[in-house]
């Protein structure tokens, strides 16, 4: 009996202290709501992973919004080493014009298409994106390019039986990218290049190129952005006026001013589509074979994002 | 048979204190900027507010990533160039109502509201007007201030020509 009526003390100190711990009775109304949001936290998903829809040369994770327009201008000058007569590379420049457009129903579906004045290439591609980083959720963002090029150069041959099929080029790629904080990304991009012609029996029509690129945000605006293509060895690669080609290694600079995209950079590539640069790359760094060249970038909105009913 | 008692009076209590408590996860908030090359704006439509009639306190809570732009890449800069959105996620208010017992019945009543506002890290007195309507177990809060981006360590570094004062709009209905 004694003891009955401590342990029921006990169980009303207990009440209590539970009571008086709920909060509201000694929480601020904003130390509950901010609980509150806590707790509400969504999927938070990563975005600008990088600043451009390229990250040198090479396709990034990013594609414009739904439902916007992108257009591209690159330019590539001639080598460095040509000297002061070629105006270090002023008098050989090479340049690409396109359009990327992200479907206005999906914003996983992004197509687009250039023309390069390298080897007189219509580029056309599809990018997808399958997976976006998110917390918690997806370590990376998982973005596929399915690409294609028509070369119109005129027939090396024009006394054989040509095919247009010889002039297609494909590059199947995929685009694995992480933001492990606001300043720093990377990317891994395994990638199939397949052309349809080449020019020795013992080439590979298929091979493997692994893609590293980073940025790292050095200001509000500014990001400093490196990348390499690597030719897995061991393979044969057709080779370009009798050299083998060289993996594409680039570094350059982003800078961001609102609705622009400025992308500086040196590189020893001197095509801007994917089969270009990751093939057809002849430049050698230690040798001075370096072009100087910049990206922009433009997006352009036409629909007015709709907004969201209230959640109740 | 005490617990139950207990239990009761407790459960009573806390009626009896949120019987003033009004709240709601889908507050109104908004901001516009008049800028020189573009307007800017930009709605939130998940802010988290509560008011006790009672203490006359008020709060409010909302996530910056919520805020939703007509443009994609407005609401990327937003939070990226602007608003440090991953170091700085949330913008409270919390302050009070000075004269909270208009509140009490039906109608429109001018409220006054003051307290700490805290955007971008920084944390500001404001003391703002505001309408309050009251209709039964709902009230809704509309007010309208500026802010100075500069106040709140929000640096304009005249690339994207965006105001340096930006108007605050607060549209929000709770209930008890």
């Amino acid at each position: 009996m004694h003891f009955c009526k401590i342990s029921s003390l006990a169980s009303w100190i207990l009440a209590l202290a539970f009571f008086s711990s709920i909060p509201g009775f000694s929480q601020s109304l904003l130390d509950e709501l901010e609980a509150e949001a806590d707790a509400a936290q969504e999927k938070e998903y990563a975005f600008a992973t990088f600043k451009g829809v390229r990250v040198i040369n090479g396709h990034s994770v990013e594609m414009p919004a739904k439902g916007e327009l992108l257009f591209i201008i690159q330019h590539r000058f001639g080598r460095i080493n040509t000297g002061f007569s070629e105006m270090f590379g002023w008098d050989q420049a090479s340049i690409r014009i396109g359009l990327e457009y992200t479907l206005p129903f999906s914003e996983r579906f992004n197509l687009g298409f250039g023309r390069s004045s390298y080897g007189k290439t219509w580029d056309g591609f599809l990018k997808t994106k399958i997976l976006k980083q998110s917390k918690p959720g997806s370590p990376v963002t998982l973005t596929s390019v399915n690409a294609m090029t028509i070369n119109t150069l005129p027939w090396a041959n024009p006394n054989q039986e040509n095919f247009f099929s010889s002039r297609l080029a494909y590059v199947h790629q995929l685009l694995i990218a992480r933001k492990f904080n606001s300043w720093f990304s990377l990317q891994f991009s395994p990638t199939l290049v397949h052309k349809n012609l080449v020019p020795e029996t013992r080439d590979q029509n298929t091979f493997v190129v692994l893609g590293f690129s980073g940025r790292a945000k050095i200001s509000n605006r500014v990001a400093i952005n490196a990348e390499y293509f690597w030719l897995v060895p061991g393979q044969e690669i057709p080779q370009i006026n009798n050299v083998d080609p060289q993996g594409a290694l680039s570094i350059g600079v982003d800078w961001e001013t609102g609705g622009h995209v400025f992308q500086f950079q040196l590189t020893n590539a001197q095509a801007m589509f994917d089969m270009g640069f990751m093939s057809e790359t002849i430049g050698r760094w230690d040798k001075g074979d370096i072009h100087f060249g910049f990206n922009i970038t433009r997006t352009f909105s036409f629909q007015k994002k709709g907004r969201k009913t209230p959640k109740s | 048979m005490k617990n139950a008692l207990l239990s009761l009076f407790a459960l009573a209590l806390t009626l009896g204190l949120s019987a003033q408590k009004f709240s709601t996860k889908t507050g109104e908030v908004s901001f516009f900027s008049d800028a020189a090359l573009e307007d800017i704006e930009a709605v939130n439509h998940q802010a988290l507010a509560a008011l006790d009639l009672d203490k006359g306190n008020i709060a409010f809570v909302l996530q910056i990533r919520s805020f939703e732009f007509e443009k994609a890449l407005m609401q990327e800069h937003f939070n990226e160039n602007y608003m440090h959105s991953d170091k700085f996620p949330k913008s409270t208010f919390e302050g009070s109502v000075l004269n909270p017992e208009v509140a009490r019945k039906d109608g429109t009543h001018e409220i006054k509201l003051k307290g700490k506002l805290t955007i971008h890290g920084e944390t500001k007195e404001i003391a703002v007007p505001a309408t309050l309507v009251r209709k039964g177990n709902e009230l809704t809060i509309q007010c309208r201030f500026t802010i100075k981006l500069g106040e709140f360590g929000i640096k304009n570094d005249k690339v994207e020509n965006i105001a340096e004062a930006i108007e605050i709009r607060v549209n929000t209905t709770l209930k008890s």
